[in-house]
């Protein structure tokens, strides 16, 4: 149920941004593309900060559910980074006329990817499963500890280092439409986490107790 | 008789692990010889990648140096657990009366000693190789390098404890460590950049509070998460 | 030296030590008193280094009790200040000598006389004379040896012994015999796990036959025949199996 909805309202959402919401006077169509970015970019950290806090309360309270569901948020939370990094470029070509710039916010997405690539790795380089819950949240934990620390160098790199950047991303004052259209999508695309990330934890349940059951056979 | 003995302290028991350590170091040489090798190989490399009429090596240098600390770091560190792991000591460590977070400092310990000493070594090779006029900024390079060292060793030590005990050990360790280098690796090369143009050190004072904040705050959570890295 | 013998060793209620599912040991109850001698059978995987390691403070226990000389596990550095393990791995620093690793050991436990100490175990078990060559160069049976004075330096309470006669020679042997009888002197108790039916019986003052986490049987030394015990062993696991 919770799939229809969400594959519902991000194809609605979507359907709004390209054909009923106005085109943006200086970047043209390109511009679309910033409904998909900014809600992925959202979701991404937010998957990033519940794998963070399921990691520590893991730590404290040694319950499985919560490394399952730090684990499902981490690999969804990959996908929807992996998809800021791909749209973000795409955006860059036709407004700031290069695919890639050292740009703060754009740099911080790709160390954030770096860190839950490898946490992802780490959890399949490990066969026990406590061992793997523990090592796992203990990375979670220090890469929310790790975002200020990178944020704060790129800023202060790219402040130091002027490029020269045309138009910066943000959250500038929009007309109506399209706050209501981002509004939408960002709303669309939580729902779509919601799924996925209903779906991740079910997997996780599943293959948790084939390996109890390998374990109990033993 | 057992009443007799005093386990030692966590800092006493750091500073043992941190001796023994050393002391194998010491006697085997191959990682610190590695890494020298490695750190001297590099700058010479590092010298024909560069264009000299393009880049002054004042430029160039803290760049060089600090990949190469990095890099020559992760030889290190991918060593300090794995003595532990050959035939088991580690087990002896846990059963010993000890806190665990001995185990974690006096590792940390053994490798800052590794980093420093190469860092020894390459700072002075990069100025005689680069002609870099190092003259009365010395000393506050050593402390930028210290500075950086503690970051680096905080996170890998921990990173080491974890990556040996899983199937891809070796890979593992650069692959976990190298983001968490970023805002230690980033402040301290655009100071020595700083530095060695002969900017006032007030320049660097953003990087320096970046540098300071990252060893405090991952000291602490490192030495914190350490205990959960041992099976029980 | 009996002072502390009070209370015994080590006693067990119920002690369980799962992995995920599966119970490594599960529910084993028994007592053992300071100066006796603990033989431990079973086959592959029945559940003896995890028991072992449990009461050595190196995994937690999932359920139960257990206490080691009057003091409650999971304990902190009491426990295992009072205890002794020796496994198959040597858990020695291949590249420093005999001397340094024992001493080194007896250093983590705080003995007095750190040096003098692990000089003294290593005459003990017969290995003073290579108290200063690399680990390294020495022969399985000798760095066992030194892994065995490595836990003795400290004069545990409770001494666990994980097949400590694998790879060991005559002599060492023998080394190994006469300073476990020091040691049950002294008033430690001794937990011997071991494939060897005739080794065990030879040095125990109690028998367990440990399958699939439990003790399926635990009786004294005393009065049982070496051939009628082998046969039931036998039965025990094959049936089982």
């Amino acid at each position: 149920m919770l799939w229809v909805i969400a594959v519902l309202a991000v194809g609605g959402a979507i359907v709004r941004a390209t054909m009923f919401t106005p085109i943006e006077a200086v970047q043209g169509a390109a511009q679309k593309i910033y409904y998909v970015h900014v809600p992925a970019a959202i979701v991404a950290f937010t998957a990033f900060g519940l794998t963070a806090l399921c990691g520590v309360l893991y730590l404290w309270l040694k319950d499985p559910r919560l490394d399952r569901v730090a684990e499902s948020s981490a690999e969804v939370g990959v996908v929807f980074t992996s998809v800021v990094l791909i749209t973000g470029p795409i955006w860059a070509k036709p407004i700031w006329g290069t695919w890639w710039t050292w740009d703060a916010r754009l740099t911080l997405t790709l160390f954030l990817w770096f860190v839950y690539v490898g946490y992802l790795v780490l959890r399949g380089a490990i066969e026990d499963r406590s061992l793997r819950a523990r090592y796992a949240a203990v990375l979670g934990a220090l890469g929310a500890l790790l975002i200020p620390f990178i944020h704060l160098s790129v800023y202060l790199f790219r402040t130091l280092h002027p490029m020269p950047i045309l138009l910066k991303p943000g959250a500038p004052s929009l007309p109506p439409e399209m706050l209501t259209t981002i509004l939408l999508a960002i709303g669309a695309f939580v729902l779509l986490f919601a799924a996925l990330l209903r779906a991740r934890y079910r997997l996780a349940e599943m293959g948790d107790a084939v390996e109890m059951e390998g374990e109990g056979a033993r | 008789m057992p009443n007799e003995s005093i386990a030692p302290g966590t800092l006493g028991a750091a500073l043992l692990i941190a001796r023994k350590d050393l002391a194998i170091e010491f006697r085997t040489r191959t990682a610190f010889f590695s890494a020298l090798l490695f750190a001297l190989l590099s700058i010479v490399i590092f010298f024909f990648a560069w264009d000299p009429t393009a880049v002054t090596s004042a430029d160039l240098a803290p760049g060089v140096l600090w990949v190469i600390f990095t890099f020559s770091g992760l030889l290190g560190l991918q060593r300090s657990f794995g003595v532990e792991q050959t035939d088991r000591a580690m087990d002896g460590l846990l059963s010993s009366p000890i806190a665990r977070e001995s185990i974690y400092l006096g590792k940390a310990m053994a490798n800052l000693v590794f980093v420093v000493a190469v860092q020894a070594v390459a700072i002075p090779a990069v100025a005689l190789f680069y002609n870099v006029p190092m003259g009365g900024t010395w000393l506050v390079l050593a402390g930028i390098a210290l500075l950086a060292a503690i970051g680096l060793v905080a996170v890998g030590t921990l990173f080491s404890a974890m990556a040996v005990n899983t199937r891809l050990a070796e890979l593992l360790l650069p692959m976990l460590s190298l983001p968490f280098f970023v805002p230690v690796v980033m402040p301290a090369a655009q100071a020595t950049a700083r530095l060695l143009n002969g900017r006032p050190l007030a320049e660097a004072a953003g990087w320096l509070r970046i540098l300071l904040a990252f060893d405090i705050v991952f000291v602490a959570a490192c030495m914190l998460a350490f205990p959960f890295t041992i099976e029980e | 030296m009996t002072a502390v013998a009070d209370g015994p060793a080590v006693e067990t209620d119920g002690l369980v030590r799962s992995f995920g599912a599966r119970r490594a040991v599960d529910g084993v109850s028994f007592s053992l008193a300071h100066g006796e001698c603990l033989a431990l059978f079973g086959p592959n995987g029945a559940g003896k280094t995890t028991l072992l390691r449990v009461l050595a403070g190196l995994l937690k226990p999932t359920g139960g009790a257990a206490r080691v000389d009057g003091m409650t596990l999971p304990g902190g550095s009491g426990i295992r200040a009072r205890v002794g393990l020796i496994s198959h791995h040597t858990m020695l620093y291949p590249a420093l000598t005999p001397l340094e690793n024992v001493e080194f050991s007896a250093r983590l436990h705080g003995v007095p006389a750190p040096r003098e100490a692990a000089l003294a175990a290593l005459r003990r078990l017969r290995v003073a004379d290579r108290a200063d060559v690399p680990v390294r160069s020495l022969s399985r049976g000798l760095q066992q040896r030194v892994s065995i004075a490595r836990a003795m330096v400290h004069s545990p309470r409770l001494v666990l012994l994980d097949e400590p006669y694998t790879g060991l020679d005559e002599l060492g042997a023998a080394a190994l015999t006469a300073a476990l009888g020091e040691l049950r002197a002294a008033g430690a108790a001794l937990m011997l796990v071991t494939h060897n039916l005739s080794e065990g019986l030879s040095l125990a003052t109690h028998l367990a036959l440990m399958i699939d986490g439990r003790f399926a049987r635990h009786e004294p030394r005393a009065g049982v025949d070496e051939r009628a015990y082998a046969t039931s062993y036998r039965e025990l696991v094959t049936r089982d199996a």
